[in-house]
């Protein structure tokens, strides 16, 4: 048996005995209802965006126009929503996709501490009062893994990290599903709460459940926490934001991908998705004998690239926006219509969608499927030149598609043929 | 939720009889509720294991696990342990915990982009090198704690000067 100790010691060695099911054993001052009521209702906001903005995302890819356009091919009913994704604004996708992915950055910070001011019900005993509280912890299972699980997959895609187990698109579609049951269930049970106590404040005679019940001294008050996170949050955006416009903007943006720079100097230098060399064009592809092929009800054409530059050439003043977030400023480009060439090929009005083949010779999206209304669009044009100048190699010479607020990847680069019809 | 105690299953001194409502212990609402969340997981989940069952099962509860296991023990250890470091100067502890706490962040964040864990990849998309990012975040590192001295020396300065004014005026609580 241990030597009793003298009594003056005994709170502190019986301190140092609690373990994190005793609620002694968080104390933080900083916890409390009113704290964890302004994250979650912030949360709520945020990742309601994120979701909506997700599911756009989706829809933009046009996945229910084609099999190459789709990589959940097996989404049953969670495609119910799908729709034709329009060409206007020019904008729409830049817009929708640079706020899921941007926000979803500037929220790191909230959910971090939100799960912060939560965690001593993580150890909470006894583990479940009831079968309905075990089932509504399990819900929580698919809350929290869903959310860190599209935290993570979402940061590590846009880092080009591809660790997670599966493809991206799979991973982070269904995923985002998943984690949705979980986020609804908690909105409905806690939302309503989380609201009266931003309102009206704990009733009195009730405890703060989620406040410490034996607190250390304050080093930084709730509402300096708080600002602490906001300041996260706002760093992150400073450094983040302007990865979704060119020039000074994007220099800000110090600390994020596709941050910083413009590759390189003249009409050509803006962002890149996929260089020449990573899809292995080579010069001899897109030199003399490069010949773009366009089928039809009226048959099967060759045209080279000065018998391009001869046909009605056409101007459009687009960006470039990536599922992965970032996005250019608007270019200038100059081509061929979509709509004209469809008119060579037997569509002189109304023309249909388009399948849409590159040189390159990996890659997923190296064929596409545009929908009707992409091609009608008097914007949507097979470009020869970007801002006054021949497209460079790593922008799709010598020729590539560039269609209103479609996704980057659907703006085919090194295009070989172009099928206009039912697809 | 419902706040209503259940009482524990075990107590011996009541006549067993079986109540489903006391064994839910929450109302019929939340047991719909919670039946559809679970029918909609289902059928998105058995989708997201299509594949790697094991590894996406790993991912997403050792994500959980990961971050109140490990990573919130340990920013909590750190802040533990500047506190100590610290001992009866608490009123500095915000001008290192605020400057910290921001550059963490951003590694925990963009650690892949700073580590150059995907550098040839990362050429090969963008054309451009992601060798700037840990010079960047050094960078903002280093202007966030100089931030965080130049505040404290303000502070200080203002205080002495204030001090000077009134002996009896505190310098104001830190945040």
């Amino acid at each position: 048996m241990p030597e009793r100790r003298p009594t003056r010691s005994l709170p502190g060695a019986l301190r140092s005995l609690r373990t994190p099911a005793d609620p002694g054993f968080w104390r933080s001052p900083v916890r409390g209802a009113r704290f964890t009521a302004v994250l979650g209702i912030v949360l709520l906001a945020g990742l309601t965006l994120l979701f909506v903005t997700g599911l756009l995302s989706y829809a933009a890819y046009n996945p229910d126009l084609n099999p190459v356009n789709d990589k959940t091919p097996g989404k049953g009913l969670l495609g119910f929503y799908l729709f034709s994704w329009p060409t206007g604004p020019h904008w729409l996708y830049r817009l929708t996709q640079g706020l899921h992915v941007t926000i979803g950055i500037v929220l790191v910070p909230v959910l971090l501490a939100k799960l912060w001011s939560v965690i001593p019900r993580l150890f909470a005993l006894p583990p479940a009062r009831s079968v309905g509280h075990a089932l509504e912890r399990l819900s929580l299972l698919l809350l929290i893994g869903g959310a860190l699980f599209q935290f993570i997959t979402g940061l590590l895609n846009i880092q080009l990290d591809y660790l997670f187990p599966g493809s991206f698109y799979t991973l982070h579609f269904y995923g985002a599903w998943v984690f949705l049951a979980g986020f609804v269930t908690h909105t409905v049970l806690k939302a309503p709460q989380a609201v009266r106590v931003l309102r009206n404040g704990i009733p009195r005679g009730e405890p703060d459940t989620l406040a410490a019940p034996d607190p250390l001294p304050a080093t930084l008050s709730r509402r300096g926490a708080l600002a602490m996170v906001g300041a996260g949050s706002l760093l992150l955006l400073i450094t983040s934001a302007g990865r979704s416009f060119d020039g000074p903007l994007r220099r800000i943006a110090l600390l994020t991908p596709r941050g910083g720079t413009d590759p390189g100097p003249g009409p050509n230098a803006f962002q890149v998705n996929k260089t020449a060399a990573a899809v292995r064009i080579t010069p001899a592809d897109t030199g003399e004998r490069w010949r773009l092929t366009v089928r039809g009800p009226a048959g099967e054409f060759r045209f080279s690239r000065a018998e391009l530059l001869a046909m009605e050439q056409h101007s459009a003043a687009l960006p470039i926006a990536c599922v992965e977030g970032w996005s250019t400023s608007d270019q200038q480009w100059r081509g061929v219509r979509l709509s004209d060439l469809a008119a060579l090929a037997g569509f002189p009005d109304r023309p249909p969608g388009v399948f849409v083949e590159s040189l390159q010779r990996g890659g997923s999206f190296r064929k596409t499927a545009l929908r009707d209304n992409q091609v009608r669009d008097g914007r949507s044009l097979l470009a020869l030149e970007v801002n006054g100048a021949p497209l460079s190699p790593d922008h799709g010479y010598p020729a590539r598609i560039i269609v209103p607020a479609a996704p980057g990847v659907l703006n085919t680069k090194w295009v070989e043929t172009l099928t206009f019809g039912e697809l | 939720m419902s706040t209503r105690a259940v009482p524990p299953g075990s107590a011996t001194s009541r006549r067993p009889r079986f109540s489903p409502r006391r064994l839910y212990g929450e109302g019929p609402f939340h047991l719909i509720l919670l039946a559809a969340s679970f029918c909609l997981a289902g059928y998105a989940g058995v989708r997201l294991l299509d594949g790697d069952t094991v590894g996406v099962l790993l991912w997403f509860a050792g994500a959980a696990v990961l971050h109140d296991l490990v990573l919130l023990p340990v920013y909590a250890g750190a802040d533990r342990a500047l506190r100590a470091a610290l001992g009866p100067r608490t009123a500095l502890v915000n001008f290192v915990r605020v400057p910290a706490f921001l550059s963490g962040l951003l590694l925990l964040i963009w650690f892949p982009l700073i580590a150059r864990r995907t550098e040839r990849r990362y050429e090969a998309a963008a054309g451009t090198t992601p060798g700037v990012y840990f010079g960047n975040w050094l960078l903002i590192t280093g202007v966030l704690f100089a931030l965080s001295a130049l505040w404290l020396l303000a502070r200080a300065l203002r205080s002495r000067t204030g001090r000077r004014r009134d002996t009896n005026v505190r310098p104001s609580a830190p945040h």
